[in-house]
């Protein structure tokens, strides 16, 4: 990162000492007043970052050790909070869920990707045209996308249905079964965000240098070893770091189940960001919310941690 | 330059075929998983509810009759939810360059104590992801810490956290430090303040930073749900989609679709014309975040 890099550099700043002058009273001086211009300028993000980054974090660690109604004090409880969270029937169901649908997700929203962009690079013409295709759900709003799919999903007269009876393919009932709902929400999910992963694959691919392609051929390596052993090494860092960052916005699920099932069926698309919102605005149980919230926190925090590593390792290429 | 595959191999007559096949398959593929739903909604939208209902479905509407976006602008009133939107992703905009801009500014420029402590614990923030922070950061909006303002249901609970954005300031901290630093000796020799300083001569060459992150600014809070979700109950002070998701429940099928596709539009728009720099925004969003 270039806090780093700077480091070696010779500090520069507007307004700073000039290293001829003698008096020392006088740089003192201009280094107060340069520290304080500085800080004019920060003090409107300070307060932003504080008031909706900062204090929410440690307000969420001591949100779920208490009992809250925002009008009194609250009252510490300890650990209740997640029993009272764990014993809940949804919580298994929450995060297996959850887990399915990262798992998924990555199945499908992970390889397709990739293997698009490698076919994309191949391509010489209606490149200008792929790309813009591929990158137009991304820039739907996500309601937008998911109230679209809803009416893909009508068991009726809904687009899926009907072109599966095109190839005479019984109807499924889609969002209103449990076998099914799960994998219909990772499709909404998949197709609103295939793009970005594909153009972000795209932009590496380019920098792959091309004689290493052409001494691999030489050495006979067909198509698939070629992509077995350039594509896939070339680019394993920014794989990791996209896996890494899709396990992190897969695991957040919210606005599908949301929209799309309220949960059901039979907790079938319970999420943990959707148990977490409706233990806060359905049972008005900020403290349970705040519980589910940390847990899932923790688990995220460790994926981060990795990706941070991993992406300062590509930045520093 | 050199691919995967050679273009001796593409010049071959089977290697013509197969590519040729391919990218076909592709134009086609990609038009049908990516324009065809569109389209569908474009043209769903002109659709009767008898039409909409019937088996198997018609590809293009019998009436052309452009009727129901009115239905929709009217019924669902999109005309106020679109204000709001506009509103708060504008705003938004703003707060976000003033506030970040600054900030970034004084972070490269003017380098004061703490300064890496600070860029440190905004860059932090990006670490933790902003559902787990959902409740929380609800409750601030609700009651404001100190000031003890409620804003919900106001544009500030959107405006404020906007702007506390770690990746903004990092990708304009970034930009700001490749800038010369014998252009800002000249202009402080001259006699510049600070301030003059970043509105003259960095602000005019950062112009590109500042389009990407005006653009990603922009767009993030137009796409946004959960937040304006919750911040937002009243109806008239609801963003589109919000607005659009809380009534669907009520309104006839093509009426809410007819409301999807101009709910779609602004972004789209937008697409058309920014297509370059939101993707420029993207790989610099994935690869350095």
């Amino acid at each position: 990162m270039t806090v780093t890099e700077e480091q070696v550099r010779r500090p520069h700043t507007v307004g700073a000492t000039d290293p001829r002058s003698p008096d020392d009273h006088g740089a003192l001086r201009r280094a107060v007043a340069r520290n304080l211009t500085a800080y004019g300028f920060l003090c409107a993000a300070l307060i932003c970052f504080a008031l909706f980054s900062w204090y929410p974090m440690v307000r969420e660690v001591v949100l779920s050790f208490q009992q809250n109604n925002f009008v009194d004090p609250g009252v510490w409880v300890g650990f209740d909070n997640f029993r009272t969270v764990i014993a809940d029937p949804a919580f298994r169901s929450a995060w297996l869920n959850t887990a399915a649908f990262s798992g998924l997700a990555l199945v499908i929203g992970y390889a397709v990707p990739f293997v698009l962009a490698v076919v994309l690079n191949e391509l010489k013409h209606a490149k200008a045209y792929l790309r813009f295709v591929v990158y137009l759900p991304v820039m739907l709003p996500p309601a937008v996308a998911v109230l679209l799919f809803k009416w893909f999903y009508d068991p009726g007269a809904g687009l899926f249905n009907q072109a599966l009876d095109v190839v005479h393919i019984p109807p499924l009932s889609w969002l209103d079964s449990t076998s099914t709902a799960l994998v219909s929400l990772v499709i909404v999910s998949t197709w609103m965000n295939l793009g970005t992963g594909t153009l972000i694959y795209l932009a590496a691919l380019q920098s792959i240098p091309g004689d290493l392609y052409e001494s691999a051929e030489l050495d006979g390596a067909g198509l698939f070893r070629r992509v077995w052993h350039v594509t896939i090494p070339q680019t394993k860092l920014i794989l990791l770091v996209m896996l890494l960052l899709q396990i992190v916005a897969t695991m957040q699920v919210f606005i599908e189940p949301y929209l799309l099932t309220g949960g059901g069926p039979e907790n079938a698309t319970v999420t943990v960001a959707y148990l977490m919102y409706q233990y806060a605005f359905n049972f008005g149980d900020f403290g349970g919310g705040s519980a589910l919230g940390l847990m899932l926190m923790i688990v995220l925090l460790i994926f981060s941690t990795v990706y941070l590593r991993v992406s300062r390792e590509e930045d520093a290429r | 330059m050199r691919t995967l595959v050679s273009p001796l191999a593409l010049r071959s007559p089977r290697g013509r075929i197969i590519y040729w096949t391919i990218l076909t398959v592709t134009v086609v593929g990609f038009t049908g998983a990516f324009v065809f739903p569109l389209y569908w909604m474009v043209t769903g939208a002109l659709k009767s509810p008898d039409e909409l209902a019937q088996i198997p479905p018609s590809f293009f509407p019998k009436h052309f009759d452009l009727h129901v976006y009115v239905d929709a602008w009217e019924q669902l009133q999109l005309g106020v939810f679109l204000k709001n939107t506009v509103l708060y992703a504008g705003g938004a905009w703003l707060f976000t360059l003033a506030v970040d801009v600054s900030a970034a500014y004084a972070l490269s420029k003017l380098r004061p104590i703490f300064g890496k402590l600070v860029l440190g614990a905004m860059l932090a923030t990006l670490m933790i992801p902003p559902m787990v922070l959902l409740l929380p950061t609800y409750l601030v909006a609700k009651d404001l810490p100190i000031f003890h303002a409620d804003l919900l249901n106001t544009p500030w609970a959107i405006w404020l956290p906007a702007a506390a954005n770690g990746f903004f300031v990092f990708l304009l901290k970034r930009f700001f430090d490749s800038i010369p630093r014998e252009l800002l000796e000249a202009a402080e020799i001259d006699g510049a303040s600070p301030a003059r300083i970043l509105w003259s001569i960095v602000l005019p060459v950062s112009r590109p930073i500042i389009g990407v992150v005006s653009i990603l600014s922009v767009v993030t809070v137009w796409k946004d749900f959960v937040w304006p979700l919750l911040v937002l109950p009243e109806t008239d002070k609801m963003s589109i989609s919000v607005g659009i998701a809380s009534l669907s429940a009520q309104m006839p099928q093509n009426v809410l679709i007819a409301s999807l596709v101009i709910a779609s539009l602004p972004t789209i728009i937008v697409f058309f014309i920014f297509q370059r720099s939101i993707m420029a925004g993207l790989t610099a969003g994935s690869l350095k975040g």
